[in-house]
């Protein structure tokens, strides 16, 4: 996988921190299961989180904890915790978002957004919203710039915008300077996984006659 | 155990001293952690314990956990240290910056209520030029020294970000600026620990 765009610093730092609403962290881990530079980043970002816990003002516990976390060592572990195996799954997707979809991309229930675009709604708690998005050959998303942050990853086809071309691998990771129009740029659909923190603000005339209906 | 001597009255020596010592410690730390996964020795584990466990309980007090709910998960996440401890590499973390992601990541499975997932990166490929187990630690230390140095502003969303685990849009509002600003303040943070790194950009 070729991928040439990348998170932004405080993204990364925000994951590391474990600030990130949930939909936005399963989009992160996602691109870093694809992507060693990010990975890379990320320990960076986590190492200062070591660093500040040496430096923090330690708290008591209560006085029997260490005898109470003794007398639980050798017992048995309670419940697993079950691990997303990093071997890439047969779909395709990224193993995160395999694990919580538990199918492709192909039999999910995609209903219609408007004219060429298709959507999945995650359903994940927090705020903000998170989508799998797919448009088809030649159309483009209104006009919009964003409240919030905005991620995007691509899974399959690829788009161009203002800030250039993104394909399988890519991620846009956008705020509300910046406004943008994707267009699919080949003849295949382009799926992208998007993440919210805040509700997209629509810029142009088209844009605000469909918000209201689209929901994006 | 403030024992040391000064020497010859030299402030900046005594100090440089006084770092050193803890510099050993912290490497300590992380050869303790390490030995803990073939030993199984309870008394390591105890004196990591105490060293990390009100350290742990610290940073999930102010991320916001309830007390007692701050004292259970802190106690989750060091039987997690102990359960883990096999998976722990000095080679690509600090002890610290390991514990730190156990309980970064229970405090995130807790607020949601919901299960646990663990999202396992894949296994880097060998770097032809490996660092070897020193060297991480010493970049983690220069990292260490480089926080301290941070202009006041970018300490504050730092520590906003990874201590209170708040978000960009709630440190905006917190303190009465613009999204931009806290990232680029971040930003700014990160590209100046990243310096320390030693390598890339």
């Amino acid at each position: 996988m070729n991928i040439s765009h990348h998170f932004d610093d405080a993204t990364l730092m925000a994951y590391a921190s474990g600030s990130l609403p949930q939909g936005m962290a399963l989009l992160v881990a996602c691109h870093l299961h694809w992507c060693p530079h990010c990975r890379q980043r990320l320990s960076q970002a986590e190492a200062i989180g070591g660093a500040l816990l040496d430096k923090i003002e330690p708290m008591s516990l209560q006085a029997n904890a260490l005898k109470s976390v003794m007398d639980r060592l050798d017992l048995e572990e309670e419940i697993p915790i079950p691990r997303i195996d990093p071997v890439q799954s047969a779909t395709n997707l990224p193993a995160p978002l395999h694990h919580y979809l538990q199918t492709d991309l192909d039999h999910l229930p995609w209903k219609r957004l408007g004219y060429g675009v298709h959507h999945v709604d995650l359903n994940l708690q927090g705020s903000g919203t998170t989508r799998l998005l797919k448009i088809a050959p030649g159309v483009s998303v209104p006009h919009h710039t964003h409240s919030g942050n905005e991620l995007t990853l691509i899974l399959r086809g690829s788009y161009t915008d203002e800030i250039g071309r993104f394909s399988a691998g890519d991620v846009a990771d956008l705020d509300g300077e910046v406004k943008h129009q994707p267009i699919v740029d080949t003849d295949q659909d382009c799926i992208c996984l998007i993440a919210t923190d805040a509700p997209l603000k629509f810029t142009g005339i088209m844009g605000r006659l469909v918000q209201p209906f689209i929901g994006l | 155990m403030n024992n040391d001597e000064p020497l010859g009255g030299d402030v900046n020596a005594v100090l440089s001293i006084a770092e050193e010592k803890k510099k050993e410690m912290r490497d300590n730390w992380s050869a303790r952690l390490t030995s803990l996964a073939e030993t199984r020795d309870k008394a390591v584990f105890a004196s990591l314990f105490d060293y990390f466990a009100p350290r742990v309980k610290a940073y999930i007090t102010r991320l916001g956990m309830p007390p007692a709910t701050a004292e259970e998960v802190t106690q989750e996440a060091m039987l997690s240290v102990w359960r883990k401890a096999h998976m722990f590499n000095s080679e690509k973390a600090s002890a610290s910056t390991w514990i730190f992601t156990l309980a970064r990541n229970l405090c995130i499975d807790r607020m949601r209520r919901e299960k646990a997932v663990e999202y396992e990166l894949p296994e880097e490929e060998p770097d032809p030029d490996q660092r070897d187990q020193g060297e991480h630690l010493i970049l983690e230390e220069r990292m260490r020294d480089a926080i301290a140095t941070l202009p006041e502003n970018q300490a504050q969303v730092l520590h906003l970000s990874y201590y209170e685990g708040k978000s960009h849009s709630e440190i905006a509002d917190q303190l009465g600026i613009p999204l931009g600003s806290v990232k680029s303040r971040l930003r700014l943070a990160f590209s100046k620990l990243k310096a320390h790194w030693g390598e890339e950009e």
